[in-house]
């Protein structure tokens, strides 16, 4: 434990030390490469402009991650229910997968007429696929003889979904999620991108973009600190929130000792 | 009183191996009947058929008195690492509709009588293999059931583990005189346990012979070791090595 975090802080302090003195050394300006500690001083003084940002990439974030969840989780449930409505719709989440966001991601702008609105489709669209296929993949991995065992008890499908299924799919549900939960964030910020100036959102790729165009790139830097530190944040809370659903009984929660 | 009748039941898979050809078998109501044969004889098969998990491709099992309650204990203990002991003792009488606290009374009942007082509230994981052996039995003992079908359920234990699982069993199935169906591959237990053995041979899967053990029940211990059990034992040796043979 203690290791787990003492050596990346270490490296972290380390890279951050290099970084600082190359700058200083080399004397580069700060709009060609800024140090940590300049990076840090545009944080402070620009956080009035990027915490609303922050906030507005979050919430879309979030509000992605909530809706894969949904339709990922309940499109799993059916797909394991009924098996021509997975191999009816199965092959179209594969494409949906497959396609490059960014490729599709004027299309739905266009179409949703609404920036916040096809903010939130691309960012789910690149989210939900690893909560359906790690769903589906724990539904489908219950232990064969538990099934035979419902059967005789004559539980019909239902309470096989409920007492059997979903139980066993939850440490897959739960890996699908911490995939996701990134991917939502990227899925938020590459959107955004692609929305550019255009849009009336400023999440944090905009401030990034609008940075650029300015020559301010102390705040490029640290617009994206912020996209980091959301992402490990995120990254965390749902490992924590795996651990504690799982940590009674799953392999991948209990230590070496148990 | 006969309990079930097996009659003429085939099994082909549908990848073409025929596990199972003309076995029939009745059942006493109250019996303990092992089922001895060579692995990959199609034992599993027919318990499963029995059990009306699998159906037969020929042959019908018929039930005289209508279909009893059925105990299944697995190869493996399969249980929910997700539930307590305690909640995958009751998870039959839940899947029945019994009220919370009616179930959850009688599942640490039947604990107790596999000696696991005091462990209701452990997990799986942290139970030993006999241990979690022990909570299969219970599971499939749980709603009484008048037939208790078991599929090798100590194959995997230690010598001195299965002993003590053998007389615990014993002990259970003298008291409440329940319909015991027991698979196994070991003579010795099979002798040890049971009123009747049905020997079986493989390629395909057939009852080849069937023979009474007349020792007297309570059988302890010292039964282990009497000139009357091993006798019993050279005898099902020997019919279970012609039916390998043949
Ligand atoms: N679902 C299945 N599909 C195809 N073949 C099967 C299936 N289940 C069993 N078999 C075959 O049927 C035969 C009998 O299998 P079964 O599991 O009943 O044997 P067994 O006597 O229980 O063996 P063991 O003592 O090793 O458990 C084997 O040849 C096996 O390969
Ligand atoms: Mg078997």
């Amino acid at each position: 434990m203690t290791a787990r975090v003492i050596a990346p802080v270490v490296m972290g302090i380390v890279m951050l030390v290099l970084w600082e003195a190359v700058v200083r050394l080399a004397e580069i300006p700060p709009y060609v490469l800024p140090g940590p500690i300049a990076v840090a001083r545009t944080l402070v003084t620009d956080w009035g402009m990027l915490a609303p940002a922050l906030v507005v990439t979050l919430t879309i974030t979030l509000e992605a991650l909530v809706a894969a969840v949904v339709v990922g989780g309940l499109l799993a449930i059916l797909f394991s229910l009924s098996r021509w409505v997975e191999l009816s719709l199965f092959p179209y989440a594969i494409i949906l997968q497959v396609t490059p966001i960014v490729a599709i991601a004027p299309l739905i702008i266009a179409w949703a007429n609404d920036v916040d609105l096809s903010l939130l489709i691309c960012a789910w669209l690149v989210a939900f696929f690893p909560i359906l296929s790690n769903t589906i993949l724990g539904l489908r991995s219950v232990d064969h003889n538990l099934l035979a065992l419902f059967e005789l008890y004559g539980a019909g499908r239902w309470k096989t979904l409920i007492h059997l299924r979903l139980p066993a799919a939850l440490p897959y549900f739960l890996g699908g999620l911490r995939i996701s939960g990134g991917l939502a964030l990227i899925g938020a910020v590459v959107a955004e991108f692609v929305a550019g100036t255009g849009g009336s959102a400023s999440g944090l790729a905009y401030r990034i973009l609008e940075a650029g165009y300015q020559l301010r790139i102390p705040r490029m830097f640290a617009a994206l600190v912020l996209i980091s530190a959301a992402g490990i944040a995120i990254y965390l809370l749902l490992s924590l929130l795996s651990h504690l659903l799982l940590r009674r009984w799953h392999e991948s929660a209990i230590g070496p000792e148990g | 009183m006969q309990l079930v009748g097996v009659r003429g039941v085939a099994k082909v898979f549908a990848n073409g191996v025929q596990a199972l050809d003309g076995i029939s078998l009745d059942i006493e109501a109250g019996e303990f009947l092992s089922v001895l044969g060579p692995s990959g004889c199609g034992k599993s098969t027919l318990l499963r058929i029995v059990a009306g998990l699998t159906t037969p491709s020929a042959g019908t099992v018929d039930w005289s008195g209508g279909k009893p309650d059925i105990g299944f204990v697995f190869q493996e203990p399969t249980l929910m690492p997700w539930a307590t002991a305690l909640a995958n003792v009751a998870l039959p009488l839940k899947l029945g509709g019994v009220a919370r606290s009616e179930r959850e009374a009688r599942a640490a009942e039947a604990l107790g009588h596999v000696g696991l007082k005091g462990f209701e509230h452990t997990w799986p994981r942290e139970l030993s293999g006999g241990m979690k052996m022990r909570v299969s039995i219970a599971r499939a003992l749980v709603t009484a059931p008048r037939l208790l079908l078991m599929d090798e359920p100590f194959a995997a234990l230690d010598e001195i583990t299965r002993h003590r699982l053998n007389a615990d069993l014993l002990a259970l199935w003298e008291r409440s005189r329940f319909t015991v169906v027991f698979v196994t591959h070991s003579v010795f237990e099979s002798v040890f346990l049971s009123q009747r053995i049905a020997v079986m041979a493989a390629r395909p899967g057939r009852i080849v012979s069937d023979l009474a053990i007349t020792a007297p029940y309570p059988r302890t211990e010292s039964f282990r070791t009497s000139p009357d059990y091993a006798a019993h034992c050279r005898l099902v040796s020997a019919r279970l090595g012609e039916a390998m043979a043949a």
